[in-house]
Formats: structure tokens, sequence, C-alpha cells
């Protein structure tokens, strides 16, 4: 065992395991740690909001609309105050009896992402995703693949892709049906929405393996921290 | 008039018009600036929301609430950064100081390393971010354990699709069965993407359905009462 003699690795080991403690229940150790994570994140952000968008886009583009005003020169950057004015008047909120202010940014807000979103979720989800679906049946290199694919393993695995194409197009059809189509889900009705059903099943299922996996990536990361970084052990 | 009536004129002009600027190129300029506008708005509308739970916290402090000390360990964390992110930085881009103090603030052109607040950023609120995400690992598994009951045709393709997907991303899958990690991929990427293709057109739609609504005027629920 070789411990660490950086403290800033014993305050991430402390805070790690402070955060940990957690699986035990609920206690005062944890707290610390949960309130000073708050603390800390609402800090970070507020200062990458600062450094990243309001600098660039408010603070320098005004102070340079300001210098050439100075000359005599009105500049479109100086249109940047409306901004920082709506942006003020959201602090209306904190005052519940004169909050109507804030309405006004909120209604330029919510007007412009969505209309942002109508032309974005249509370019950039509906027709794409549409465009990727519209594909052959048969797919002729997973073909020829298969053809050419030996051992039982790959064989079976180019067989898959084979059937990828149909799968892909049948079960986008069965989900879409079941999603919107609102008459009764009976008779053929009925047999096409189960399917639908099973895709999202294993949708749902693939989803959930994906996340636990990834979170199980982080908890050894965070274990190889510890006993790695800070204790010395390198057993992971 | 003022409370209602301006604030909804707002939303349909605005809205409308990012959405009429796509079909002529000429508007972009003025779609730009509202787009800039809106980041501007946003990051003010995220300040509101810090200095909320800042007010929230001083409250609990001064009335000497349940677990008031914690909220002391809020305030500490939070003033700690917006010191050296915010105040440091700005000090030094107005007055140019360029003291060691000033200097351990974060760089306005960016996150740079070596300084105080990278420090507090790496062994503070990485750590603990990655810690609070890895316990949802334990609180999903025995959630799903307790809870999950393989006694249908859907419960049993939910739990095999995610347990061949588990398996096919650890190197033991592929100890068990030489397929198992292709198997895994085929399933992620072809059955999965199918239903989620299909998932992402109904959202689509949802999301352009109600985008309309709101332009339209016809949603309002954003104005709130009165």
């Amino acid at each position: 065992m070789n411990l660490s003699g950086d403290i800033w690795v014993w305050v991430a080991a402390i805070l790690t395991l402070a955060i940990m403690s957690y699986l035990y229940k609920d206690n005062p150790i944890y707290k610390f740690a949960e309130y000073l994570f708050v603390g800390v994140a609402s800090g970070y952000y507020l200062s990458i909001y600062y450094a990243n968008v309001m600098v660039p886009n408010l603070f320098t583009p005004v102070g340079d609309g300001v210098k050439a005003l100075g000359g005599g020169v009105w500049t479109w950057d100086l249109w940047r105050l409306v901004a920082l004015v709506l942006g003020l008047m959201l602090f209306s909120r904190l005052i519940p009896k004169f909050g109507w202010p804030s309405r006004w940014p909120m209604g330029l807000l919510v007007g412009a992402y969505s209309g942002l979103a109508i032309m974005g979720f249509a370019q950039g989800d509906l027709l794409a995703q549409l465009q990727d679906s519209l594909i052959p049946i048969i797919d002729k290199s997973a073909l020829s693949a298969f053809g050419d694919a030996s051992g039982m393993t790959n064989k079976f695995l180019a067989f898959l892709n084979v059937l990828s194409h149909p799968i892909l197009i049948i079960g986008l059809l069965s989900t879409l049906y079941y999603f919107f189509f609102s008459q009764e889900h009976t008779g053929v009705s009925g047999k096409v929405a189960k399917v639908g059903i099973w895709f999202l099943m294993i949708s749902f299922g693939a989803s959930y393996g994906f996340t636990v996996m990834a979170r199980v990536t982080l908890a050894l990361d965070r274990l190889r921290f510890l006993f790695g970084d800070w204790l010395g052990l390198n057993i992971l | 008039m003022l409370k209602r009536e301006v604030p909804l004129l707002i939303t349909i002009l605005v809205g409308w018009f990012m959405v009429i600027e796509y079909f002529f190129p000429g508007a972009e300029k003025w779609s730009s600036e509202l787009q800039n506008w809106a980041i501007i708005m946003t990051a003010l509308a995220s300040v509101l929301g810090v200095a909320n739970v800042a007010r929230i916290n001083m409250l609990k402090i001064s009335r000497k609430q349940k677990d008031w000390g914690y909220s002391v360990v809020l305030m500490a964390g939070m003033i700690l950064m917006v010191v050296l992110g915010t105040l440091f930085p700005m000090i030094k881009s107005i007055f140019g100081i360029e003291s060691s103090w000033t200097l351990a603030g974060m760089e306005l052109s960016g996150v740079t390393s070596g300084t105080w607040f990278t420090q507090f950023y790496d062994s503070m609120f990485v750590p603990m971010q990655g810690t609070m995400f890895a316990l949802l690992a334990f609180y999903i598994a025995s959630a799903a354990f307790r809870s999950f009951r393989i006694r249908s045709v859907d419960a049993t393709l939910l739990a095999v699709a995610a347990i061949i997907v588990m398996i096919g991303r650890v190197p033991i899958g592929d100890v068990m069965w030489s397929g198992m990690s292709g198997l895994s991929d085929w399933i992620m990427n072809v059955p999965n993407l199918a239903a989620k293709r299909a998932i992402l057109i109904g959202a689509a739609l949802g999301a352009i359905s109600t985008g309309l609504k709101v332009i339209m005027g016809i949603e309002r629920n954003f104005l709130g009462g009165d």
C-alpha cells in the first residue's frame, strides 16, 4: 500500500466515500457532501455561463459597440443591451407581487425556442429518421457476407445481419402503429400493435442494460481511483 | 394588457419569425441576433435559478431552521466557485490586475488547467458527480431485482435484451460465447433502433405540434395565472 501524499487526492477520496456512505443510509456525512456538491456545482455553472456566454455574447460586443458609438458610429452590437434588459426583467420573479415583467422575456424565450423546435425537430429528427428508414428490404452486402461467413457463430451473426433491414422496417412500422393508430387494438390491428410492444420491450431492456453498464463503469472508475490513486493498490 | 397580451404577442411574433426566416435567407442576421438574445437570456435565467437557491439557503441560515449548517456548506461552496470563476476573472479583465490571486481564477478564454478553480472542479465536482451517478447502478439493479418478474412474453423480451446487452458489454461475455458482443451490438443497432426511431418520430411530431400551438397562441400555460 502506497498512500497518496497529494492533499487534493485525499479531498476527492473523502468526498467519494462521503457520497458512497448513502449506500448504508442517509447520514450527516452524505448530507454534507450533497450540499457541498450543490453549492460547488451552482458556482461552477454560474462561472461557466459568465465566461462562455455572457462575456463573448454580451460584454465584449457591447463594449465594442460603446467604443464605436464614441466614434459616432451606431453598431448592431448595441442591440444586445435589449437582451440584457429583458434578461434582468426575469429577476422580477423574485418579488411575487411584481413578477409580471418576467413574462416578457419568458414570452420571447418560449417563442424563440418553439420556432426553432419546429424547424429543428422537422429537419433533425422527423425527416432524418424517415429518410434513414427508407432502405431496401434485402441488404445485398449482408447477403454476400452471409455467404462468405465461416463457422457457426459468424454464420449466425451474418444471418442476423441479413434480417436487419426487414426487422428494422417491421419494428418501425409496428411501433408507429402502436403509437399513432387510435382505433381499438383488436384482431389484426391488435396483433400489429402487439409486435410494436415487443420491439418497445426489447428497446427498453437494451436501454436498461446499457444504462446499468454505464453506471457500473462509473462505479469501477471511482473504485479504481480509491484503490489506485488514493491507497496506491493497483488491483483494478 | 401588459401582463398577458404583450408577452403573448412577443411569443407569437418571435415564434413565427423563427419559422419564416428559414425560408428567407435575407433574414438570417435578425434570426441569429434573436438567437443570441435567447442565449443571453437563458444564461441570465440560470443565474436567476442560482440566485433562488442562494436566497432559500440564506433564509434558512438567518432563521436557523433545521439543518441550517448544511446550507452554510452549500453557500461556502457556491461563493468559493463564484469568486474563483467569476469575480477574479472580472477583476482581472476590468482592472488588468494580474496578481497570483486573480490568476487563481478561471481564464475568460475558457477553463484552463492549473488554477484553483479547475482544482476545485477536479477534486470536488468531478468525484462527487461521478460517485452520485455510480450509486444509481446499485439502485437501478436492486429496484429491478425487487420489482421485476418474468411472467409474460413482454417481460421476457425486456429481461433477455437487458441481460444480453449487459453481458455483451463486458469481456466475460465473449469468453462465454464468442458471438455475445456481436449479438449485443445487433440488438442495440436493429430492434432497439427500430423502436427508438419510432419514439423519435413520435417525439418530433409532438414537439412540432406543441411548438405550433405555442406560436399560434393556443398554448398559454407558460404565462401562468392572473
